[in-house]
């Protein structure tokens, strides 16, 4: 079950409340996916990944403000996990379309976990497989630098180590990825696999064949 | 036709056997040693062979004696080398130079020098073609050639068969790599040194010709960014195949590049050619994708091709 909070919430107390009045006139707008609304502001949905501690809820949403976002609702689903063991969060917001990358950008800067951004962000998923000694060189470290750096969102892990966690071992990963950025993403697994010593099994590139 | 034979391999020896029924008549036939050679008489290709097959002489001219012989096409069927492609390229300039057009199943001399073949080419009344070269009996250069090159987006293909099997027997058996290169060099479908196929080299050489072809040249083997299967572990093939997915060694050629490596393709995708099988994507502007599948490798099925050059001049 999930936990509504209203919109303009105090738990935020970064919500400029001039905007409060906006969420209604706005709702029906983002259920159409059509929002331009007066000033050329736009509603977004994101969507993260938060570690189930005190203040993380509060930390992930100040970036939003700080970057010219107006948050318009949050749906806290303490009820549910991710496959990684973490709380999903949606969080609606508008801004004009200019600054939503900024918005994005700083929650990523705040080292928030950004699993969706917006209609038309993240719209390809990407599945590869590493292969080599993924536990000795800090699988969560590289988890962790592929959302960081790669700007990719890991949806789904799986391990099989068939010879124990220090011999050589497979990983396959999926990943949501920003709709054009699947060659970047790529460039960035391909650096990491280099420095660390791993194989990258790539898909196939154009296209499902 | 007449045609003039350099290596008497299963490629050349099979040119040899099959040209008669294409319409074309062997005029010289010769390996690194030895030649035999059509004088006045009509060169018997059936015991010539036969000799080679048994270790003995294939003839009794030396090989520089082809050269002299009354050809129209060079098949030149030497073994592929890497680097100045010789003796393969020095070949391809004498039967030019001599007016004479050349059909290639050597990768070499149309990999690592391509600027240098075509330069000859456009010097001489002959003309050089390799569809042998890529994919074996595919037609995948003459397909490129009749949607023209500047159509064509990319080319990505399974091109080596012997890695193509080690990964399917692999993910059907969850063996080790080792163990199924073992079995493939006992069936024969692997070479006693696997490094050419396993590591990528020849795939990355075909898509190396692919390129050159797309681009008009720029491309040598070591342009190539290249991975081969040595490292892909069965746990891989079990995680790939969870997800519906398999591997196989893909090499893709763009104007851009060259790059060969395991690649994860949809298990019941076009691209899981099982066994030894080739498949050829070729991704055109205007037409999508096209795709050809056959043997890529093999002594008739590769004179196929050779042959079908031949028609084509």
């Amino acid at each position: 079950m999930s936990d509504e909070y209203a919109s303009g919430s105090s738990t935020t107390g970064t919500a400029a409340d001039s905007e409060v009045e906006a969420d209604d006139a706005t709702a029906a707008d983002r259920e159409g996916n059509s929002p331009e609304t007066d000033g050329g502001q736009q509603a977004y949905t994101v969507r993260l990944e938060l570690v189930d501690e005190p203040g993380e809820l509060l930390r992930a949403l100040a970036p939003i403000s700080e970057h010219g976002g107006n948050l318009l609702s949050i749906h806290h689903e303490r009820g549910n996990i991710t496959p990684r063991g973490h709380i999903p969060v949606e969080v609606d917001l508008e801004c004009v379309p200019a600054r939503f990358d900024d918005v994005v950008d700083g929650l990523r800067e705040a080292g928030i976990n950004v699993i969706q951004a917006g209609p038309e962000r993240y719209g390809e998923e990407l599945t590869v497989v590493l292969v080599g000694h993924l536990v000795e060189t800090d699988l969560s470290d590289s988890l962790s630098r592929i959302e960081g750096e790669a700007h990719a969102g890991v949806l789904d892990l799986s391990l099989n180590a068939p010879d124990g966690t220090d011999a050589i071992s497979s990983a396959r990963l999926r990943l949501a990825v920003d709709t054009g950025r699947r060659e970047t993403v790529l460039d960035a697994l391909r650096s990491l696999a280099d420095e660390k010593g791993l194989s990258l099994i790539e898909p196939l590139s154009g296209g499902e064949i | 036709m007449r045609l003039a034979i350099l290596g008497a391999g299963a490629v050349g020896g099979s040119v040899a056997e099959l040209a008669g029924e294409y319409g074309h008549e062997v005029v010289a036939l010769a390996n690194s040693s030895q030649a035999a050679v059509a004088d006045d008489e009509e060169l018997d290709v059936e015991s010539a062979l036969e000799r080679a097959a048994s270790d003995e002489s294939l003839g009794s001219s030396d090989p520089d004696r082809v050269f002299e012989t009354d050809y129209d096409v060079l098949v030149e069927a030497t073994p592929t080398t890497l680097g100045d492609a010789e003796p393969g390229f020095s070949h391809v300039e004498r039967a030019l130079s001599d007016d004479k057009h050349v059909v290639l199943a050597n990768k070499g001399p149309v990999a690592e020098r391509y600027e240098d073949v075509r330069a000859l080419e456009r010097e001489s009344a002959g003309s050089v073609r390799f569809e042998a070269a890529v994919g074996g009996a595919i037609p995948v250069l003459s397909t490129i050639e009749d949607c023209t090159p500047q159509a064509v987006t990319a080319v990505r293909g399974v091109l080596n068969g012997t890695a193509n099997f080690i990964l399917t027997r692999m993910a059907a058996e969850g063996l080790e790599y080792e163990h199924v290169l073992a079995e493939a060099q006992d069936l024969g479908v692997a070479e006693a040194d696997p490094a050419f196929d396993v590591d990528g080299t020849d795939a990355a050489l075909k898509c190396v010709i692919l390129a050159n072809v797309l681009a008009d040249g720029g491309f040598s083997l070591q342009d190539a960014d290249v991975t081969g299967i040595q490292d892909v572990p069965p746990s891989a093939l079990e995680l790939a195949t969870e997800d519906g997915r398999t591997i196989r060694l893909v090499g893709e050629a763009t104007r851009e590049g060259v790059r060969v490596g395991p690649r994860l393709v949809p298990e019941n995708g076009a691209m899981a050619v099982s066994g030894t099988r080739n498949i050829v994507q070729i991704q055109t502007r205007h037409a999508g994708d096209l795709y050809s599948s056959g043997r890529g490798a093999g002594g008739p099925e590769t004179a196929t091709a050779v042959l079908s050059d031949v028609g084509r001049l």
